[in-house]
């Protein structure tokens, strides 16, 4: 099937170059080596960290491995799968693809409309072959094994009659090929218009997360044509977080009781109980429940008498026992003066124990839930960077700080719920208790549907043309010759892929015709 | 619920029981291999006698030389035994792998130590499959190897105390995810070791220099890649099936179908793989050793995914609990 050969012979060399390369780029071969390359191309991503899965263990690695780990990172390594050479890999494939799958498709309808083939003269030759001879006129075998044959494709010649079934074995490839073009793309899309963004919330019924623009995220990840202006906007907050452990500290459940507005119903909370396998899904959006932690409360009370709050999270630094680490810092009343509030800011950071277990004076966590809380803290005081326009993180004080001097540890104390430490200048702090926050995320991927109808196609279609067999029989009735009375009837069969399983029903088909009716 | 400790103690001495029953196989099957061949040399000697005396008169006077050839009926005994003791040892297998499920209430196959064990008892009765059509029963030592290696290593390296499993992990998805995988990649290992074989068969075939007691042991290059083809194309699918499974399942617990996870990679460069040996029979000039070699490579990267993606990189299917 070969149209191309009958192009005319002047055509510019440049032309006969663009053919050979899209012949050499459809061609089979060519998948097989693409496929190859993907796989290969696949490979560093799964024995290199991926920035996109794990942040600061890729830049461990790329210090840890000095100009290499540079050369590496260079070469986009660590983003394999948005790389310009893994992309290449798949640009070329998907043209190889369309390439084959269009000629193959017109080569299908085609195939599709056949007749089957004529018989070929020596039928003994054929893998299958049988011959017996019977009373019946040929007509009558004829008729006979049209009937046999029922949902075979029958065509009749003058002294024989050729039948193929099987036709599904293409059908099922061509849907399978098709699907894993579709899902190629649908994938693809999904990349650029698809995002996802992480937030920590309070499981205290009062805060909101709203879907509102990037700035809500802690952290987000954009689609290429993703900006984060026009996201569909939902409100959720989270009333309750509840965990359940084996008795050896093993979790077995998370479950957090959530109520979500949507923006066709802004008036109405509705409930939802989000756990780990069911997500909630509102109109294009998904909210998942990706882990939880603990917030401390901490009390200030200024000498002034008056008091701040706050209850922030603070990050697990161990998931089995949830012992966590943090950082909350207060701001001192009534001071306008931005250089003398340098000086009396408040950071308070250590870690939190949900189960507090003590070895001498060190604190740790014997198990994750809140049945004991206690905290091991390091009251700093002066400067705690938030006025000089650097981001930080909330879980850490700024140790640059610390080195200059401008930030100065003036406690260090272990405190269980209610007790307190008072600092030189006479202001007290009291730790109140830690509450539970979880932490969410939001993901968006409006090709995901698609994506999995090209995959169900592509297992049917895989099925059909893996387990189907186009197979092939021929009957020829010829009457006897000398010394023989009645219809000499040959039958031979021929399985155009793996013959394996075909002798079988092939035996069955001559024993039915040899019987006759 | 509570984890019921003798059925978890019953269900590891059935386990180390069949261990301990595949080992006496592979003896049986190691020696009708050696002697099994021999004795059909032997048989083949007889049978030309008896046909370069067929012009003789003495023919008639000794028919019972046909009808007994030396050794064959012992090796083929033996074989006879080995197959029974695989049967044995594959149902006291299930036998270990029921009890644990009773034992934990849930589907046996939460962490690596389990999962380790429904794959060789999938491998084994994938054999026991192939053995039945296929005339191929002397080689079932080289299957037992691996099998008894991997259930070695499964049962002391990988042992896990019976519990259950993270929240993550409860989901009907785990059944039907999980039972794909272990399906695929323990029937996967029978076109891996006929692929090998297949490999040494050609090479002799090529060059009887080459291997040259082992070569003419083995069957036919040609039923070595019936076995490897017909395999791998029942077991593709369900490995598609198990994969399109866990993206699904990713959508619900991990908040994407598809993450690059080490584990999601591998298994699709094991895909591809397949993919390229199946492709490769239908492409000139790559049947044969090349398709065969394609094969070995997708058994590696199989194997690769089970031990090196749980073990030593760390990703989101790295709950396998190996204690
Ligand atoms: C230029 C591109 C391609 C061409 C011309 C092509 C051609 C074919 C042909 C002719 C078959 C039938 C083989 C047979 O009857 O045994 C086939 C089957 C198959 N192809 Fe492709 N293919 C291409 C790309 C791909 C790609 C990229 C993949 C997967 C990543 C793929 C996966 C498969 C699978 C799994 C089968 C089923 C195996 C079978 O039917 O034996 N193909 N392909």
């Amino acid at each position: 099937m070969t149209t191309t050969e009958e192009r005319p012979a002047y055509s510019a060399p440049k032309l006969a170059f663009l053919r050979n390369a899209w012949r050499g780029l459809t061609s089979m071969r060519t998948a097989l080596v693409l496929l190859f390359l993907l796989a290969l191309a696949a490979l560093p991503g799964a024995l290199l960290p991926q920035r996109t899965l794990n942040a600061p263990k890729t830049e461990a690695y790329i210090t840890a491995h000095g100009w290499w780990g540079a050369l590496l990172d260079r070469a986009q390594f660590f983003e394999v799968y948005g790389s310009v050479w893994f992309s290449a890999i798949y640009l070329l494939l998907m043209i190889s693809l369309v390439g084959c799958l269009t000629p193959r498709s017109f080569e299908y309808v085609k195939s599709m409309r056949a007749k089957p083939v004529l018989t070929p003269r020596n039928l003994a030759r054929m893998p299958h072959y049988t011959r017996f001879v019977t009373e019946r006129t040929p007509d009558e075998v004829f008729a006979d094994s049209r009937k046999r044959l029922g949902r075979w494709r029958i065509a009749q010649h003058d002294d024989s009659l050729s039948a193929e079934k099987g036709y599904l074995r293409e059908t099922g490839n061509l849907v399978f090929h098709f699907g894993m073009l579709g899902l190629i793309v649908f994938f693809a899309l999904g990349k650029m218009f698809g995002y996802d963004g992480q937030v920590i919330v309070q499981a205290n019924g009062k805060d909101q997360f709203c879907n509102s623009g990037i700035y809500a995220y802690d952290a987000f990840n954009a689609g290429l044509r993703v900006d984060g202006t026009q996201l569909n906007p939902f409100c959720v907050r989270v009333n309750d977080f509840t965990a359940k452990y084996t008795d050896i500290g093993q979790p077995i459940q998370y479950s957090a009781n959530v109520e979500y507005q949507t923006a066709d119903d802004l008036s109405t909370w509705k409930p939802y109980r989000l756990e780990v396998n069911s997500p909630l899904r509102t109109g294009g959006e998904r909210l998942y429940l990706l882990g939880y932690g603990y917030s401390p409360t901490f009390t200030v009370t200024y000498p002034d008498g008056t008091s701040r709050t706050q209850t922030i999270q603070w990050r697990p630094v161990n998931e089995q026992t949830k012992l966590s680490e943090g950082a909350t810092k207060f701001d001192p009343p009534g001071i306008t003066d931005p250089a003398v509030r340098r000086t009396k800011q408040l950071a308070i950071t250590g870690l939190l124990a949900p189960t507090a277990f003590l070895h001498g004076n060190v604190l740790t966590s014997a198990r994750p839930e809140l049945d004991k809380p206690a905290v091991a803290i390091d009251v700093l005081r002066g400067d705690i960077g938030t006025d000089n326009g650097k981001g930080q993180s909330i879980f850490e004080v700024d140790q640059s700080l610390i080195n200059d001097g401008r930030l100065k540890k003036v406690a260090r104390k272990n405190l269980e719920v209610g007790q307190d430490v008072v600092l030189d200048d006479g202001t007290k702090i009291r730790f109140d208790g830690a509450r539970p926050w979880v932490s969410l995320q939001v993901s968006h991927d409006p090709t995901q549907g698609y994506v999995l109808v090209c995959a169900i196609a592509m297992l049917l279609g895989l099925g059909a043309s893996l387990l189907v067999k186009r197979r092939r029989v021929w009957v020829r009735a010829t009457p006897g010759g000398e010394g023989e009375a009645g219809t000499v009837v040959e039958v031979a069969g021929l399985a155009r892929t793996d013959q394996a399983g075909y002798g079988e029903e092939f035996t069955r088909i001559t024993r039915e015709l040899g019987k006759g009716t | 619920m509570p984890i019921n400790e003798t059925l978890s103690q019953y269900s590891d001495w059935s386990y180390t029981t069949a261990a301990a029953i595949y080992v006496l196989a592979l003896v049986f099957f190691l020696i009708e291999q050696s002697f099994g061949a021999k004795g059909r040399a032997a048989a083949e000697r007889a049978k030309q006698k008896v046909l370069v005396g067929a012009g003789g008169p003495a023919v008639t006077e000794t028919p019972g030389v046909i009808t007994t050839p030396p050794q064959t009926g012992r090796a083929e005994r033996i074989g006879r035994m080995g197959a029974a003791l695989l049967v044995l040892g594959a149902l006291l297998h299930l036998t270990a792998i029921v009890l644990r499920g009773l034992a934990t209430h849930r589907a046996p196959w939460g962490n690596m130590y389990e999962y380790g064990m429904a794959t060789m008892f999938v491998a084994v009765v994938t054999w026991l499959v192939v053995i039945k059509k296929f005339p191929v029963r002397h080689l079932s030592g080289f299957m037992l190897l691996p099998v008894v290696i991997l259930m070695f290593v499964n049962g002391t390296m990988l042992y896990t105390i019976a519990a259950p499993v993270q929240p993550a992990l409860q989901s009907y998805w785990l059944v039907i995810h999980v039972s794909a995988a272990i399906l695929s990649s323990g029937a996967f290992l029978v076109p891996g070791v006929a692929s090998v074989l297949y490999l040494f068969k050609t090479a002799n075939d090529k060059n009887p220099a080459k291997f040259p007691k082992f070569g003419p042991k083995l069957p036919d290059a040609d039923v070595l890649d019936r076995i490897a083809y017909r395999t791998t194309i029942i077991c593709f699918p369900i490995f598609t099936f198990g994969v399109l499974c866990g993206a699904v399942w990713a959508e619900a617990a991990w908040g994407r179908f598809w993450g690059w996870d080490p584990k999601e990679t591998v298994a699709f460069i094991a895909w591809v793989i397949y993919a390229a040996y199946l492709h490769s029979r239908a492409t000139a000039g790559w049947r044969g050793t090349r398709a065969a070699v394609i094969n070995v490579i997708g058994f590696s990267a199989t194997v690769f995914n089970l031990f090196f993606v749980n073990l030593v990189t760390a990703g989101l299917h790295s709950y396998a609990g190996v204690g």
